[in-house]
């Protein structure tokens, strides 16, 4: 059967196109297995009131992006620039760019 | 005889592959560096638009209004005096206040969120902890924590329990704890909170509330429901921050190989063509050779690049862009992502790596093609 190069490429696309189908099953399986922990994350957020994700704990206005005011960055001591790591990694909430939520 | 067009691909295609295939180390180089592109590009897209799912379905019950003080423009201690006019706004279910703060741990150099559970009110001297602190401070269960208070003193606090490992995304750094050991802790007056959350009835009234709020309260800042879930789906698009400088630089260096790769026809590759040429190959012949060429690379890296960023997110937990991910934070949440992937991402994806490579490729395959037999021949 593979006795032609260009059968042993359509085979290695084929497998290729059915892995590459396989993240779509693969993905939709985890996400039904993971509904509880969504479930137990969502009622966390909601009895302790939560408004942030923790991914970042170095700086207090990436601890909790959505709670930060335009100086947070820069609140150390007045011409303290923004020195965090995460910092440079998060895009400016919509909340602080210049034109605010538009 | 003449052949069919599908016999015709299927020739062309084995002599590509053999011809692929007598310049392995220069293909094999390229399909790494491409592959390495796509990876890159890809555990981009997957990582941060799980985290944006992962805040989307997570934050939805989120409080719908925050309130917060501000003084000289920065974050202040809010009086719970403004609770009672603010539970008076048509429209407002319920206003409670909220007792949280961050707690430097110098012994550790970690930071953790202190948050006040009411129902541990009962309870002062005991503590619900996540994760991450725990794995941080090697404790357990029944296990005790000493906190340095604002003002000297020392408060032992024993761990009640440990949120799950499933929970970290939001709870990895949090400590649960009494309304007393919090003031006590942090020196906090008794008539002041950190900040308001306000349940409302009618999610339409929102930005009314609001803004009766502020002009009620002008030194306060409403944030609403709405604003946290774009936040998230703001701070973590992939096109923005220093990962796109980094993208960029990759994705031009990409380029940089490709165009090199195709515009260098060696003296072999150039015979090569001549005498195909010579033997009766059309240019048509030709380019479709070349497309056959760039086909079989772009899709090898393509769903190499693709597979290998999947597994790297979503089974290795994104283990190389840890160290990046973790800058100076000492209680980092261990977190396993849920996958999403969409037709969209895919086509995106294809759209940055797959078009430009084959653009760049273009001008040189027609020059290959046009390429005179006999002059070549004659060099």
């Amino acid at each position: 059967m593979f006795n032609r190069k260009s059968h042993v490429l359509l085979a290695f696309f084929l497998v290729n196109l059915l892995l590459v189908g396989l993240l779509f099953v693969h993905a939709r399986v985890v996400q039904q297995k993971n509904r509880v922990s969504f479930l137990e994350k969502r009622k966390i957020v909601k009895e302790l009131q939560l408004t942030d994700l923790c991914i970042f704990t170095d700086a207090r206005y990436t601890r909790h992006p959505s709670m930060a005011d335009s100086n947070t960055p820069f609140q150390d001591h007045p011409l303290s620039l923004e020195h965090f790591p995460s910092g440079s990694l998060m895009v400016l909430p919509p909340h602080l760019r210049p034109h605010g939520n538009e | 005889m003449t052949m069919s067009a599908f016999e015709k691909h299927r020739h062309v295609i084995d002599f590509t592959l053999s011809s692929l295939l007598r310049r392995k180390g220069k293909n094999f180089s390229l399909l790494a560096v491409y592959t390495f592109v796509i990876f890159l590009v890809a555990s981009v897209m997957f990582l941060t638009h799980s985290i944006k799912e992962d805040a989307y379905m997570v934050l939805t019950d989120a409080p719908e209004i925050t309130v917060q003080k501000l003084m000289a423009g920065r974050h202040d201690l809010i009086p719970l005096s403004y609770m009672e006019p603010i539970r008076e706004i048509r429209g407002v279910q319920s206003v409670e206040p909220r007792l949280w703060g961050y707690y430097f741990d110098g012994t550790n150099k970690a930071n953790y969120t202190l948050v006040v559970k009411k129902e541990m009110n009962n309870t002062p001297g005991a503590i619900s902890v996540g994760n991450g602190v725990a794995r941080n401070l090697l404790v357990k269960e029944n296990g005790i924590i000493p906190f340095k208070a604002y003002d000297g003193s020392y408060l032992f606090l024993k761990i009640k329990d440990v949120f799950s490992s499933e929970s970290e995304l939001v709870s990895s750094d949090l400590i649960l704890i009494s309304e007393q050991d919090f003031r006590k802790i942090f020196a906090f007056p008794p008539d002041v909170a950190t900040d308001l959350v306000l349940r409302v009835r009618n999610p339409r009234e929102l930005t009314t509330i609001a803004t009766k709020i502020n002009q009620m309260f002008p030194d306060t800042r409403p944030i609403l429901r709405e604003e946290i879930l774009r936040t998230y789906e703001a701070v973590f698009d992939w096109r923005g921050g220093l990962v796109i400088i980094i993208l960029w630089g990759a994705a031009l260096a990409f380029v940089i190989l490709a165009w090199d790769r195709a515009t260098g026809l060696s003296a072999e590759e150039k015979r090569e063509i001549g005498i195909l040429k010579a033997i009766g190959w059309e240019t048509s012949d030709v380019l479709l050779m070349k497309f056959w060429e760039g086909a079989v690379i772009s899709f090898s890296a393509f769903s190499f690049g693709l597979l290998l960023a999947y597994a790297h997110v979503y089974f290795a937990s994104f283990i190389l862009f840890e160290s990046t991910i973790k800058g100076w934070s000492i209680i980092y949440p261990q977190f396993r992502l849920t996958p999403f992937v969409s037709i969209y991402q895919i086509a995106t994806l294809f759209f940055l790596t797959v078009v430009p490579y084959t653009v760049t490729t273009i001008a040189p395959s027609w020059r290959a093609a046009t390429i005179d037999p006999d002059m070549v021949m004659r060099a």
